[in-house]
């Protein structure tokens, strides 16, 4: 068997050759990509001239697109392995938090702050995967239970501590921390400031800046999308663990009965979802200098929406996390363009019920043409 | 026509009790290198129970199971599947949404080192799946194909293939054939031959006489936790078979009833 053993192919009359539309249908980024399609051409058609597509507007949206990949990974290599976290969005809230009273309130370092919160995320995604393998209840109704725990936790810690559900101040510690730059620097700023000076993008006419570009730099939160997706994609299409994921998300019994570790691999998911989420609060705490009770709310649907919009199966073992990041690109573009637009914001939310919807009848179908069901 | 060779694994007067029921009372058996030993017998009769306690799933209450002539203790099937016993399970550990080479290698993905990062070998895996496959006489779309577009009968062929890759000496089928049609039913069986024909012994569990006479070399008959006897393919003929796995004259008397009713 050295060499390619002769394999001479005969084909069966009786199997239909897939046409190439059900071929590519089949890959699970399709959604997505002919979402992100559709959404650019619509905004280019009609809100071109809105100043969304100039320097200032292409960073607006890329920024909120950008939070929205960096959950959106998580929690889609979380539901290809076949569970969900509902608890993201109090994670982030709870993070923040914590950064926050540990940098302003007990003035701890501020790189000590953000590696002792990220720390109590990873435990407490642990926690969500552990209690989920052990009871064998649904992943939904365990990180159900710590939306509402992490949340109120958010809000009773400083009241109780300060007094406040606000804590402030954040910017000044975190100035000229090794660590903060990470989540709060900026990129290529020299390349930046050279196509301001050759005129290529806008740069300030007056004031104490005039001559510098209005945008300045790649912010850190778009390289940690970029990286996080890029990782995840990697994980998943090409590593032995990526192969794990689809198994327990696609069969648990089975993937144990080939010997795969179900478990460990739900556990990590969890705390790769946790640590999203983390990185989430700490660039959005360091970039609005302080930390709010209420920050992340809703999160955890709309991480699962862009999911879900980026093909992955609700059920587990199928989907993408190019699909996802394309999704969370589709959702932060509409946000964003229909404000651009002048268009009512709570339109907005119509839009996403209704290409939820699509998106999950579209997913339904094409796991019919997978798994040859009828 | 191995009867010199020392059985594969021998299993002398295996009991099993589960609380206060009898599961298996003393049922033996040798298995040879390069035969199919079919397992016969109704539901309930402790087939499933008595392969169970071959793949190291249960330990026997009493008994010895002798593999490749020493005392095997398996605390854990994973161990007997590194000895080189495996199982393909009624409920097939495959995974529909998943691809054929994909599930092939579940568990065991090559890798490929790429500096410090270890790769899952998607080309390697790619390419030993078709072969593998195409020596089954199956032949895919491409290695990509989802588990969840084969037959029930192809599928048991990929978990077969991918047992046998894998290293198997004793390969364990239970009730490989009980839901499937007739063409892909006479495809296992073809499937069985060919791996017996590489020197594997066969457990072929089954309660279907005729899927397993043309394959089988030995036969044994559980009935309600007793063996009815081994014998050889040139001892005893189909007939008598079904009449031992019925526990006596209840077909016969089955078919007298109905026939007198009409």
């Amino acid at each position: 068997m050295s060499d390619s053993a002769q394999l001479n192919h005969t084909t069966d009359e009786r199997i239909k050759e897939f046409s190439k539309l059900r071929k590519a249908l089949i890959r699970p980024e399709l959604g997505g990509i002919v979402g992100t399609v559709a959404v650019f051409t619509f905004f280019l058609l009609f809100a071109y001239d809105s100043g969304m597509f100039n320097s200032r507007g292409i960073m607006n949206w890329s920024i909120v697109s950008a939070q929205f990949v960096i959950i959106a990974v998580g929690a889609g290599l979380l539901m290809i392995a076949g569970e969900f976290d509902l608890s993201v969005g109090s994670m982030i809230g709870f993070a923040g938090m914590m950064i926050a009273i540990f940098s302003v309130t007990l003035e701890w370092p501020v790189w000590v702050a953000i590696l002792v919160t990220f720390a109590m995320c990873l435990g407490i995604g642990a926690l969500n995967g552990f209690i989920v393998i052990r009871t064998g209840l649904p992943s939904f109704i365990v990180t159900l239970a710590f939306l509402f725990i992490l949340r109120g936790l958010t809000i009773f810690l400083p009241q109780v501590i300060v007094r406040k559900t606000i804590i402030g101040g954040v910017k000044d510690v975190a100035e000229g921390d090794w660590l903060a730059v990470l989540f709060d620097g900026k990129i290529l700023t020299g390349l930046f400031s050279w196509l301001g000076e050759e005129g290529l993008i806008a740069t300030f006419e007056r004031g104490t800046r005039a001559g510098q570009p209005i945008v300045s730099g790649v912010p850190m939160l778009i390289v940690w999308a970029i990286v996080l997706m890029l990782f995840g994609h990697f994980l998943l299409t090409r590593t032995q663990f990526g192969n794990w994921i689809f198994a327990a998300g696609g069969d648990a019994e089975a993937a144990r009965n080939s010997g795969v570790p179900v478990n460990k691999v739900k556990v990590l998911m969890f705390m790769m979802t946790a640590f999203c989420a983390a990185v989430f609060a700490t660039c959005q705490v360091m970039e609005f200098g302080s930390a709010g009770a209420d920050r992340g709310l809703l999160k955890e649907f709309e991480a699962i929406i862009a999911v879900v919009i980026g093909g992955a199966l609700l059920t587990g073992g199928y989907g993408s996390v190019i699909g996802a990041a394309l999704g969370a690109l589709i959702f932060g573009v509409v946000q964003q363009g229909l404000f651009f637009a002048n268009v009512e914001s709570s339109l907005f939310r119509v839009f996403l019920g209704v290409i939820l919807l699509f998106a999950v009848i579209l997913n339904t179908y094409i796991r019919r043409i997978i798994t040859g069901e009828r | 026509m191995n009867q010199e060779e020392r059985p594969i694994i021998q299993m002398h007067n295996i009991e099993m009790h589960f609380g206060s029921v009898i599961a298996l009372s003393g049922v033996s058996i040798d298995l040879f290198s390069g035969e199919c030993h079919c397992l016969l017998g109704d539901n309930g009769a402790g087939k499933s129970t008595f392969i169970k306690t071959m793949s190291g799933v249960y330990k026997p209450t009493h008994g010895d199971i002798l593999f490749e002539g020493k005392p095997m203790h398996f605390d854990d099937p994973r161990n007997a599947i590194k000895a080189g016993i495996a199982t393909v399970h009624q409920h097939l550990a495959m995974i529909p949404l998943m691809s054929v080479s994909r599930n092939f290698f579940m568990g065991n993905e090559p890798i490929k080192k790429v500096g410090p990062l270890k790769l899952f070998d998607l080309d390697y895996a790619n390419r030993v799946t078709m072969e593998e496959m195409h020596k089954m006489g199956i032949n895919l779309r491409g290695p990509d194909q989802a588990v969840g577009t084969l037959s029930g009968g192809e599928r048991q062929t990929v978990a077969i293939a991918r047992a046998v890759y894998f290293g198997a000496k004793v390969l364990i089928l239970d009730e490989p054939t009980s839901s499937l049609g007739v063409r892909q039913t006479a495809n296992v069986l073809m499937t069985i031959d060919k791996v017996r024909k590489q020197g594997i012994a066969v457990v072929f569990i089954t309660h279907n006489v005729r899927h397993a006479f043309p394959v089988g070399d030995q036969f044994t008959i559980l009935n309600r936790g007793h063996s009815m006897g081994t014998y050889r393919k040139s001892e005893i003929d189909q007939n008598s078979l079904m009449t031992m796995m019925a526990g006596g004259e209840e077909i016969q008397d089955l078919e007298a009833t109905i026939q007198g009713e009409k």
